[in-house]
C-alpha cells in the first residue's frame, strides 16, 4: 500500500486534524516508512495464528449490578476547558445536511 | 403528495428496524455510576464514563443476564463467545471518541417473533441483538453560542435488536415495535418508555417492485420516538420513493431525519459522507464466555410471554384472539385479569370487564390497572350478581362501578340497594315500561309483525330507558316480543 496525499486527507479528516499543504511531503515521507517497516512482518506466514487482541488470558471480568456515585458534580466537570456548574459547553455541533 | 394506486400496486415496501433498549439496570453498563433517568446534569458520572485517560471499563453481569434473557424470548442462538468492539466516531457527547459495542460477535443471532395484523399473523426474524453503551446528551438550543453536554446517559446500557427486512407495512412495523415493547415489559428488562427515550428506533426504509428478488436502495431514518411516528415516516418514505422511481430518478442511499412537525422527512448525512466507524476488537474488557449451564438457567428463569400468554387464555379459556391480544398487551392488566377468575368461571364477562368498562374508566382518568382500588374479588361479584340476573350490565358499568371506585371499601350488595340498581322483580312494572314503549310506536309494531325484526332494538332501548336500566334484559327481551306477536 502507497500513501498517497488524498490518503493523508482522508486519515486528517477521520482525526480532525487541519494538515496544511506545506506539512504534507514530510507526512507522506513518515507514513510511506512506517508502512514499509511493517510490510516487513508480512514476510512472516502467520497461517493458523490467531491475531492477538488481548495480553492476559483472563476471562469473565464481571461487576455486580450496585450503583456507587465516586465522583462528584464540580469534580466531574474540572478538565473541562468550558463549563457553567452544571453542563459541558462545546462548540455547537449541529450536523450539516 | 399522492401517488397513483396503479403506482402503488406495482411497488411493496420493505422494512427492517433497528430497535434501541435501555436496560433497567442499577449502574451503568461498563461503571457505576447509576443508570437511572433523571437526575441533575452530570450528576451520574465516573472516570469511565467521562471517558477519562487510564480509567478501565467492567462489564455489569445484569447486562448480559438481560441481553440473553431477550435473546432467549426472541428464539435468538445464544451466542456463548463474547467480545465487545469499538466504533469509532467524533461527537461531543462521546468523550471517548468511540462507542463500545459488539460488531463481529453479539450476544444473540437468528431469532423470530411473531406479529399479528388485520391481514394475519406473520413471523418477522431478528438478524441479531448486542449490547453497546448509550451516549450523552447534546442540547443546542439552550444557550446562543454553545451546545450543552450532559454525560448522565453515557454508559448507560442498550441492547440494539436488529430484524431482517422483514416488514412489509407500515402497519406490520408497528405491530413488531409494540410486540418488542411487549416482550422487553414482561421480563422486566426495560420499561419501553418511548417518551423518554427508554425504547428509540430506526427504520430502514425501500421499495422495489412486486416480485422482484433484490432490494431497491434503502434510506434509514433515525430517531422515530413513537409507534405513530414510525408509520408516519414510512407511509411518508414509501411514497416519497415510489415517486422518484416512477419519475426515472434513482434514491439516494441516505440517513435522513423525520421531523414529527412537518412529517417530513430530510437528508441528515448523503452516502458519501457516511461515517467511517473502523471498528476493531476492545482490548480494555476481557472476552466473555458464557456457560451453558448459566444460559439454561436463565431460559428456566423466563416468565411466560406475552404470546404465550394469549395462547393460553384462547385454549383454556376459550377467549377470541383479539380479546387475548387486548388482555395481554400489558402484563399488569392480563395480571389482574388472572385474579378476576381466580373467583368466577365466566371467563368471557371477566375479560369484557378488564377489557372494557375497566380499562375504559382507566384511559378516562389517565391511570393504569396499578393504581386501581377495587378488587379482581369484587369484579368478580359484579360479575356473578349480573348473571344471577340481580343487576344488568349497563348500571353495573355505569353506575355501580364508579360508585365503587370512588367508595371501594363499601359492600357492593350495600351500594346496589343504596343506589336503587337491583332489577326489578316486580313484572307488574315491567308491564307498564313496555306496554308504553309500545305504544308510542303503532307503525313500528306493525312494521315488526311484518318481519322487520330490527325494530325489536328500538323498543327495548325504549323499555330500557324508562326502567332507568334497572330490568333484567332478558326476560325484557322476551316479554317484548311475546306483546308484539299477540299484537298481530
Amino acid at each position: 500500500m502507497k500513501i498517497d496525499n488524498q490518503t493523508i486527507d482522508r486519515i486528517a479528516h477521520l482525526a480532525r486534524l487541519e494538515v496544511s499543504d506545506a506539512d504534507k511531503p514530510a507526512l507522506l515521507k513518515d507514513m510511506n516508512n512506517i508502512l514499509s517497516f511493517m510490510e516487513k512482518l508480512n514476510e512472516l506466514d502467520t497461517t493458523g495464528v490467531e491475531p492477538l487482541i488481548y495480553l492476559t488470558d483472563e476471562i469473565n471480568v464481571y461487576r455486580e449490578d450496585a450503583v456507587k456515585q465516586e465522583i462528584t458534580v464540580p469534580e466531574a466537570l474540572s478538565n473541562a476547558p468550558e463549563q457553567d456548574g452544571k453542563y459541558f459547553r462545546v462548540a455547537k455541533v449541529i450536523e450539516k445536511s | 403528495m399522492k401517488i397513483s394506486d396503479r403506482a402503488t400496486d406495482k411497488y411493496e415496501l420493505v422494512v427492517g428496524l433497528e430497535v434501541h433498549a435501555q436496560l433497567a439496570t442499577n449502574s451503568k453498563i461498563f461503571s457505576s455510576d447509576s443508570a437511572s433517568f433523571g437526575a441533575g446534569p452530570n450528576q451520574n458520572t465516573s472516570p469511565v464514563s467521562l471517558g477519562l485517560p487510564g480509567s478501565l471499563p467492567k462489564i455489569n453481569r445484569k447486562v448480559v443476564e438481560y441481553a440473553v434473557k431477550l435473546g432467549l424470548a426472541t428464539n435468538c442462538r445464544i451466542n456463548l463467545e463474547n467480545r465487545f468492539d469499538r466504533k469509532n466516531y467524533f461527537y461531543a457527547d462521546l468523550p471517548k471518541g468511540y462507542q463500545i459495542t459488539q460488531d463481529q460477535l453479539p450476544i444473540c443471532k437468528d431469532g423470530h417473533i411473531t406479529i399479528r395484523t388485520k391481514s394475519g399473523e406473520r413471523t418477522v426474524r431478528l438478524n441479531r441483538i448486542h449490547m453497546e453503551e448509550d451516549a450523552g446528551k447534546s442540547m443546542h438550543d439552550k444557550h446562543n453560542s454553545s451546545s450543552l453536554i450532559d454525560l448522565n446517559r453515557a454508559g448507560v446500557p442498550l441492547v440494539e435488536i436488529v430484524s431482517e427486512p422483514d416488514l412489509r407495512s407500515a402497519e406490520e412495523a408497528a405491530a413488531y415495535l409494540t410486540e418488542i415493547r411487549k416482550i422487553v415489559r414482561y421480563l422486566g428488562i426495560c420499561d419501553g418508555n418511548m417518551e423518554e427515550g427508554s425504547l428509540r428506533c430506526d427504520a430502514n426504509i425501500s421499495v422495489r417492485l412486486k416480485g422482484a428478488e433484490s432490494f431497491g436502495n434503502r434510506c434509514e431514518v433515525k430517531n422515530l420516538n413513537s409507534i405513530r411516528n414510525l408509520q408516519r415516516a414510512i407511509s411518508y418514505e414509501y411514497e416519497r420513493q415510489v415517486k422518484l422511481i416512477e419519475a426515472g430518478e434513482t434514491i439516494s442511499q441516505n440517513t435522513l431525519n423525520f421531523d414529527a412537525a412537518s412529517g417530513v422527512t430530510s437528508v441528515l448525512r448523503s452516502k458519501e459522507m457516511a461515517y467511517d466507524y473502523r471498528y476493531f476488537p476492545e482490548p480494555d474488557l476481557q472476552p466473555l464466555h458464557l456457560s451453558k449451564e448459566w444460559v439454561e438457567e436463565l431460559l428456566k428463569s423466563l416468565p411466560e410471554l406475552p404470546e404465550q400468554r394469549a395462547n393460553r387464555y384462547v385454549t383454556n379459556y376459550a377467549l377470541s384472539a383479539y380479546d387475548a391480544g387486548l388482555l395481554t398487551s400489558e402484563k399488569a392488566i392480563a395480571d389482574f385479569f388472572e385474579k378476576v377468575i381466580q373467583h368466577t368461571s365466566n371467563f368471557k364477562a371477566a375479560a369484557n370487564w378488564v377489557v372494557g368498562p375497566i380499562q375504559s374508566y382507566l384511559n378516562e382518568q389517565g391511570s393504569d390497572i396499578s393504581a386501581l382500588q377495587v378488587s379482581a374479588q369484587s369484579v368478580a361479584r359484579i360479575i356473578s350478581l349480573i348473571d344471577e340476573g340481580k343487576i344488568n350490565f349497563s348500571a353495573a358499568s355505569q353506575q355501580l362501578f364508579p360508585a365503587l371506585v370512588q367508595n371501594p371499601e363499601r359492600d357492593i350488595t350495600d351500594l346496589i340497594a343504596e343506589m336503587n340498581l337491583s332489577i326489578d322483580t316486580n313484572s307488574d312494572e315491567l308491564v307498564k315500561f313496555i306496554d308504553e314503549a309500545i305504544s308510542q310506536y303503532p307503525d313500528k309494531v306493525a312494521e315488526f309483525n311484518k318481519g322487520k325484526k330490527g325494530v325489536l332494538g328500538l323498543f327495548m332501548g325504549e323499555v330500557m330507558r324508562l326502567s332507568k336500566g334497572k330490568i333484567d334484559p332478558k326476560t325484557a327481551n322476551k316479554l317484548v316480543v311475546e306483546k308484539l306477536e299477540s299484537l298481530k
